[in-house]
Parts: C-alpha cells; structure tokens; sequence
C-alpha cells in the first residue's frame, strides 16, 4: 500500500519503513518551537526532566506575541526565554530588532525546510507544510518534552486530499483558497487529519499563497497541510534551507480518506464573517458591513508579497476617516524590502500605521484592541468571539486585497471598488 | 478512578481563546488562569463558571472542543478550576494532546452527548470510560484510549511517564 508526504515524513523520522492512519509512534524532532508565551511553561516542564538540551541548535525560540513586551508580566516572560536561550546557547534565538513573527522568519532563514519534521508549541506551525515539510501545533508540555527528548509522540492521520484546478483570476489570493476550503469542509472537517494538496492548480500558487493555506489548515481541525515540492518549493529554499533535506511526494497509490477539488478559476474574494473561520460568504453578496479597523499582516499575511497587494490597492487613496489601518510586516526582512520597493512610503501617505514586526492585534494582545461593538477586516486567522479584543468586538477574515480595500471605501469591499 | 459531579454543559467549537482569553496568558500560574476560565463565553452568563464551579464539577463540550490556539493555558485552567475531566463529542486534537499530557482525562463519547443536559449530575469512571447520567439514567462508553497513550495518561501526563519510561 502506498504512502501520502504525510505518513512518509513521520515513517523516516520514526525509523520505519512504513506507517499507517492510526498508529502510535515516537519520531525524532528535526526543529522544535515556542514564543514568549508558549516557551516559559515549556521551560518549566523541561526543568522537571532535568536533562540537559538534546541539540541547541534543532530549538528556535522566538518571542513575537506579546513583544516589544506589552506589559511588565509579558516583559517577564520575555526575560525568561532570553535567559533559557542564553543559559543553553539556544542558536535560534531572536531579539526585538532581529526577531519577526514566528512562522514568517522559520521558512524565510531556511530553518524549515522540505521532509523536515518541526513541531511548534503555537497552533500555526502548520504553516510549514508549505515548503513541503510536516509541521504541526502543540502544547507546552510536549515542547518541553521535546527540547530534552528531541522525540515527540504522533498518531498517524487519515488524510484528505484537495485536488487544485483550474487559474487565479485577478486579485484572488491564497487566503481566498483557504477560506473557500473551511467554508466547504467546516472548522472541525480536517478533525485530527492531514490535508495534502495535489493537481495542476498548485503550480499557480506563489510560495507566499501556499505558506498562507497551510497556515490555516489547523483552521479545519487539521494536523498539517501539506504541499508537494516541485519547481517553486526549489526555487524558495535554494540558499535558504542550508541543511540537506529530501523532499517528499506521494505514492500514485497513496491513501486518502477523502477527496476535496477546488478550481481556482471559479474563486471570487471572500471573507470569513465572526465567530468561526468557516463562515465564508462571498464579498460581492454580503451587502454593507462598515469597519472601524483594518488589520494587515500576521504569520497568515504578513509577507512581502501580502504588502505588495495591499500596497497595490492602497497607492493613491487614503484610508477612509472612520478607519484605523495598522500594517504590520512580519519580519524584519519583510519590512525593509517593503520600505525600498516603496510600499511603507505608501502605507503612511495613505494614511496607515506600520508597527514593527509583532503578533499583536492578531490574538487581540496589544497594537490595535478592538473596543465593544468594533469591527475590523483582518488577514489575521482567527475571528473567535472576544480574540482582538472586547467580547463584542467582531473580526472579518481576508486576504490583504479585500483588507485594503476596505480600509480605503470604510466598508467591506472588493478590491475592483476602489477606483 | 470514578467521580461525581455537576455538568457545565457548552456547545460545538468552544475555542481557547474563549477557555482562557489571550489578555491573561501574561501568566501561566494555574490558579490565576482559572479565576479567568471560560470568562467571554455567552453560554451561562447568568451564573459565570469561574465564580460558580465547584470543585469536582464536569465541563461537558460538544464537538471540536478546544479548537484554535495550542494555548496549554486552556486546559490548565480547566483542571486547575477543580473540573476533573471534560466530556465532548470530540475533541480539537492539539487539546486534546494537551489534555492527555498535562494528566487531565478527556472523554469522547460522539452524538450521546446531546443526552447531556446542563445541571445533570454524572458519574464517570475515567479509567473504563463509562459515564452514567444520574439525572436521566443514561449510560455511555467512550472510546479508550489507544495503546502507549494510555500509559501516558495512567502515568498523570507525559512528564512523569518520559521520567519512568524513556
């Protein structure tokens, strides 16, 4: 019987030759993650263990949610991971000036790469299936297991394959395929599964699309979303990824429970309405819903390309008065190619806050809360009751078109709007 | 191990942002996590869980309970607030992995979760998985747990059970 990418990563790192859905497996960790608020409790558990760190150079810690340090707790958890990377000669430790959110910077200094397996103890580790890896959320303990270990413990999923057709229109963006696809399978439709993507489609899709759509497959319940490598994926990782990796495809006869197609040429720009991701409803059928806030960037959205876009829609127009716009690249990197292709200078003339690179607003942490009854158009990845802010506020999911042009017009709107 | 206690009863995709908002995870102390537990749900606004729940109480879910953030904060807060198991439909896995690793016994028990009402007093064997509800006189079985899972939760979490095994 044949293996999917999934099964195949998890059967080499398991030291098998094969695994199927359902089994229970021990494999060893290729890179393992945590931020300023995931890290401290991992910590602490790893010091239950009392071993010393299995590789300093396999951990990455990346304090991003709650920094520059929100308040003098956060600044004190911040403190606690400064003091574990350094205590331990943690090599992927990143300081404020250097840091950038944490699913942006991994794939973007090659420190993910194809057939690696990474766990991260923040839910949108997922993200990495993009390059062609397997990645996957978890929780503090299994983290701090981890950095002693380098071992964590896997149930193999089932896996749904969404089958990729057709062109991208116009201004149709990875964050619209994603949204698409909760809004056909639900929030919980990838329960405990992996989602692999296949078909002629998935050439279409620039790497930034691709990072956004695993990005969210935890959005549907998922383990991983996972892309196969082909031109682009070698193309991105060239240079970046410097340690040998073996990319990964399915077997003609590979397993998958079931079979998702989407063809891209029938997208139209959607947005995911409050309280669940998988509310998807298409912009140009949702009448007038007007915004208080529009949020810009996250480890969904916040690349250079995503900047571009908006960038895009933005030159030449201001944000409309009533609106709060606040950009947010997510690296470093990011932002400086944006200020020198000049999309920051467009940014402030329309009207835009650019903050630096933080998590923030995306979990309704800091840079831009929503007070009761506010509404905001984000390209963040989650719109649950109270998450940017007051428990009447409400959250509108799209991609950085949409976004844009809803800042511009005041309204949730299409991009073809803004004239 | 078998227990009693009063339900909580929620609904589907109770998510960790509503378990324990990200406005508290400035902290990770279990017991100041639970004095924020479940505070922007909508369900039970009359009488808030954190101020009401009573040690041995059981937090009944329906289905994907605990999906978005791997926040281990959510199921600490839980545990810590003296629920000692929750019951849902199923769970969202990275809680659910949680829940197994930090010793608090998570039960599936699919659609017979409908025949759980708020208020209903149950009794749980978490080690067989059986629950009876006293209220109504139903009887359910959840799934065990699978194989070296289990062991991790006989053990009280993962912790302990990479201490004495690995």
């Amino acid at each position: 019987m044949g293996m999917n990418m999934t099964e195949k990563i998890l059967a080499r790192h398991a030291g098998l030759d094969a695994v199927t859905a359902g089994q229970l497996i021990f494999c060893r960790l290729d890179m393992v993650l945590a931020n300023d608020v995931t890290a401290p409790p991992a910590i602490k558990e790893f010091e239950k263990i009392g071993r010393p760190v299995f590789d300093n150079t396999k951990i990455a810690l990346v304090p991003d949610h709650f920094t520059p340090n929100k308040d003098i707790k956060a600044a004190g958890l911040a403190k606690t991971v400064r003091e574990f990377a350094k205590k331990h000669s943690i090599k992927n430790y990143f300081e404020i000036g250097r840091v950038g959110i944490e699913h942006v910077i991994l794939p973007e200094k090659g420190i993910v790469g194809p057939g690696m397996l990474t766990i991260g103890a923040d839910s949108h580790t997922c993200t990495y299936g993009a390059v062609n890896g397997f990645s996957t959320g978890v929780g503090s303990t299994d983290l701090g297991v981890a950095m002693a270990t380098g071992e964590a413990w896997f149930k193999v999923p089932k896996a749904i394959k969404v089958v990729l057709t057709g062109k991208k229109p116009k201004h149709i963006c990875g964050k619209d395929v994603i949204l698409t696809l909760i809004g056909m399978i639900g929030v919980d439709g990838a329960l405990y599964k992996a989602i692999e993507f296949a078909g002629e489609g998935v050439a279409e899709l620039t790497m930034t699309d691709r990072l956004t759509i695993s990005n969210m497959a935890i959005e549907a319940g998922g383990k991983n979303g996972i892309f196969p490598f082909d031109d682009i994926t070698r193309e991105y990782v060239e240079g970046r990824v410097q340690q040998p990796y073996e990319a990964v495809a399915p077997d003609e006869d590979a397993v998958y429970e079931r079979v998702v197609e989407i063809d891209l040429s029938q997208l139209t720009p959607v947005v995911a309405f409050p309280h669940l991701p998988g509310n998807t409803h298409p912009v140009a059928e949702i009448g007038e819903i007007k915004i208080d806030q529009v949020v810009i960037g996250s480890c969904t959205n916040g690349r250079l390309e995503d900047l571009q876009q908006a960038a895009e829609i933005l030159r030449g127009h201001n944000v409309h008065p009533d609106v709060r716009c606040i950009v947010i690249p997510g690296s470093q990197q990011v932002y400086l190619e944006a200020m020198k292709a000049g999309y920051v200078e467009t940014f402030i003339n329309a009207g835009a806050a650019v903050s630096t690179p933080t998590c923030g607003p995306c979990l309704g942490a800091h840079m831009g809360i929503l007070a009761a009854g506010e509404k905001a158009v984000s390209t963040t990845n989650r719109n649950f009751r109270g998450r940017m802010g007051h428990v009447d506020s409400e959250v509108y999911l799209a991609g950085p078109y949409v976004a844009a042009a809803s800042a511009v017009l005041g309204r949730i709107a299409v991009p073809e709007e803004v004239k | 191990m078998s227990l009693e206690g009063k339900v909580w009863r929620y609904g589907d995709n109770i998510d960790t942002d509503v378990i324990i908002p990200a406005r508290y995870l400035n902290s990770f102390e279990p017991k100041e996590l639970a004095a924020h537990c479940m505070e922007d749900s909508d369900e039970h606004q009359e009488a808030s869980f954190a101020a009401n729940v009573a040690a041995g109480d059981v937090m009944v879910g329906g289905r994907n309970f605990g999906c978005g953030s791997s926040r281990e904060h959510a199921p600490v807060a839980i545990k810590a607030s003296g629920v000692p198991v929750v019951i849902a439909a199923d769970f969202a896995r990275i809680f659910y992995r949680n829940g197994i690793n930090i010793g608090l016994p998570l039960l599936e028990i699919g659609s017979d979760v409908e025949k759980i009402s708020h208020g209903d007093k149950l009794r749980v064997d978490t080690a067989t998985g059986m629950i009876e509800n006293l209220t109504t006189g139903d009887v359910f079985h959840a799934q065990p747990l699978p194989g070296f899972v289990q062991d991790i939760a006989k053990a009280g979490g993962l912790i302990n059970y990479i201490k004495e095994k690995r």
